[in-house]
């Protein structure tokens, strides 16, 4: 590491440790750090939203003299006037057409990918392997009996009840599965922190050996 | 207090402790964890395994820095890996705070293997509204990517020529820390008929098994433990190396193992708590 990215990674070290007070308590670091997190973030956004959006998305073309931009830009300025209690209503044109829109999209394609390809991978065959068959019966049973679980019209008895209850399990295993997932994902995010403290302190204490042995920075 | 309710009522600080020093205790004396590599990894890393060199594959980069630690590694080893076999790679990214994600990993796989901007590999940049670019991307990458990320038009690059949209890519890799995935899955795959498989977050791996088992996705890398399967793999087979230091999840795989082993005892105690005070309240 040079003294560039000593520095660089010495700020990131950091505000990692200063993140971590909060495990503590809430501190005036951890604000200090999350404050820092959220401007630069949202100014990191405002800037690249600016330049990959608006100006190839608008300025660009209204200069090449593709006037019908001229619409979109109108709909998107109309947004703005939800800060007026006056002329808030004409906010709601701009957000019709983007609903409408974005729900010709969306509907068709999620109805097909979510719920009749699902509904498909539901339909298993029965002639494998015992292990197969064991795997797809599994599923079976764990669809139907999760699908008896949500049927609230009639009364969770009897062998309705048991099925229902089998549903519960099932839901529970899905539900624990998640769970251990993002117990594995939050470990992730700290030991490679952890990983990246252990290699910065051990970067630095080489810089340190050789800034005091030579007096040169590197 | 008895000591079953004192347990129960214990300093949730106490818990955050213990599993701090055992995270720096392994991160400081790490050891070899065997891996079992699951099917959903292999079949991706054959995948490309099986691609010649000259096939383009595109990784849709979905990722901010804060998921970097799961997400980073993946895209590193696969981006070795293509590179080693002269794939060509088409990269482009739909996660407002991502940009810097792909030029970091880009800018340094490159170097390492000799590789041309425009030539060997095209970064399309970053565009807001994934789903719209998506659907757009279906159609012709130069839609909503006249340009690529450092400004020069797409039709001067020579790896663009003949490429027109996802029908000339092999397949598109998405790595996501968000609901970035399900638009990949929606409009590539289910507009566009793209072959699909997804690198996503420990958090979000449960929720994208479905689409495995229907086959709108071939592959998934999940989490860490995902990213770790695949860069033993890569190492298998001398993609990339651990000399240079270039496993980084395979490096915290011993801290995984350990904290999730406090983890399971302090469930444990938990519950023995919750039932004995239950008891006790019962015989009462």
């Amino acid at each position: 590491m040079g003294t560039e990215e000593i520095i660089w990674n010495g700020v990131a070290a950091f505000l990692v440790l200063c993140i971590y007070t909060f495990l503590y308590k809430d501190t005036p670091l951890y604000k200090f750090a999350e404050h820092l997190v959220v401007g630069v973030s949202a100014g990191y956004f405002a800037v690249i939203l600016y330049y990959n959006g608006f100006v190839p998305k608008l300025i660009t073309p209204l200069k090449q003299g593709q006037w019908v931009y001229i619409i979109p830009a109108i709909l998107g300025m109309m947004m703005w006037t939800r800060f007026s209690k006056k002329w808030s209503w004409l906010s709601r044109f701009s957000l019709a057409f983007y609903i409408g829109s974005g729900t010709g999209f969306a509907i068709p394609l999620y109805m097909q990918n979510y719920v009749l390809r699902q509904f498909s991978s539901s339909m298993l065959p029965m002639g494998f392997s015992s292990w197969a068959l064991f795997c797809n019966i599994l599923i079976i049973i764990g669809v139907l009996s999760a699908l008896v679980y949500f049927f609230f019209s009639k009364e969770h008895t009897g062998i309705f009840g048991g099925t229902a209850k089998i549903g519960i399990w099932t839901l529970m295993i899905g539900f624990g599965a998640g769970f251990g997932l993002t117990v594995m994902g939050r470990i992730s995010l700290l030991a490679e922190r952890v990983v990246f403290l252990r290699e910065y302190l051990l970067e630095l204490k080489y810089y340190l050996y050789l800034l005091f042995k030579y007096g040169l920075p590197l | 207090m008895n000591f079953y309710e004192r347990m129960m009522n214990l300093d949730r600080r106490w818990i955050y402790l213990v599993i701090g020093l055992v995270v720096v205790i392994t991160a400081i004396f790490p050891f070899d964890v065997p891996l079992y590599v699951t099917p959903e990894v292999r079949s991706i890393y054959d995948y490309i395994e099986s691609l010649n060199p000259g096939d383009v594959l595109m990784i849709g980069v979905d990722y901010a820095p804060e998921v970097m630690a799961e997400l980073h590694p993946m895209t590193y080893a696969i981006s070795r890996q293509c590179f080693k076999k002269d794939v060509k790679l088409l990269l482009c990214c739909l996660h407002q705070n991502g940009p810097g994600m792909v030029e970091q990993v880009i800018s340094q796989v490159s170097k390492e293997y000799n590789k041309i901007n425009g030539v060997d590999y095209v970064y399309l940049g970053y565009k807001p509204y994934p789903g719209i670019t998506i659907l757009a991307m279906g159609q012709n990458f130069r839609i909503p990517f006249p340009e690529d990320y450092y400004g020069t038009p797409l039709d001067s690059l020579p790896m663009m020529r003949g490429l027109t949209n996802f029908d000339n890519v092999k397949a598109i890799i998405n790595i996501s820390g968000g609901s970035g995935t399900e638009l990949w899955i929606n409009f590539a795959n289910g507009r566009y008929n793209a072959k699909l498989a997804i690198g996503v977050t420990g958090v979000m791996t449960s929720d994208y098994y479905p689409f495995l088992q229907s086959g709108q996705i071939f592959g998934l890398i999940g989490g860490m433990k995902g990213a770790s399967e695949y860069e033993y793999l890569a190492e298998k087979d001398g993609y990339i190396s651990r000399a240079k230091n270039q496993l980084s999840a395979y490096k915290t795989m011993p801290i995984q193992t350990t904290s999730h082993l406090v983890v399971i005892l302090f469930i444990v105690l938990g519950n023995i708590g919750f039932f004995m005070s239950k008891k006790k309240k019962s015989r009462i």
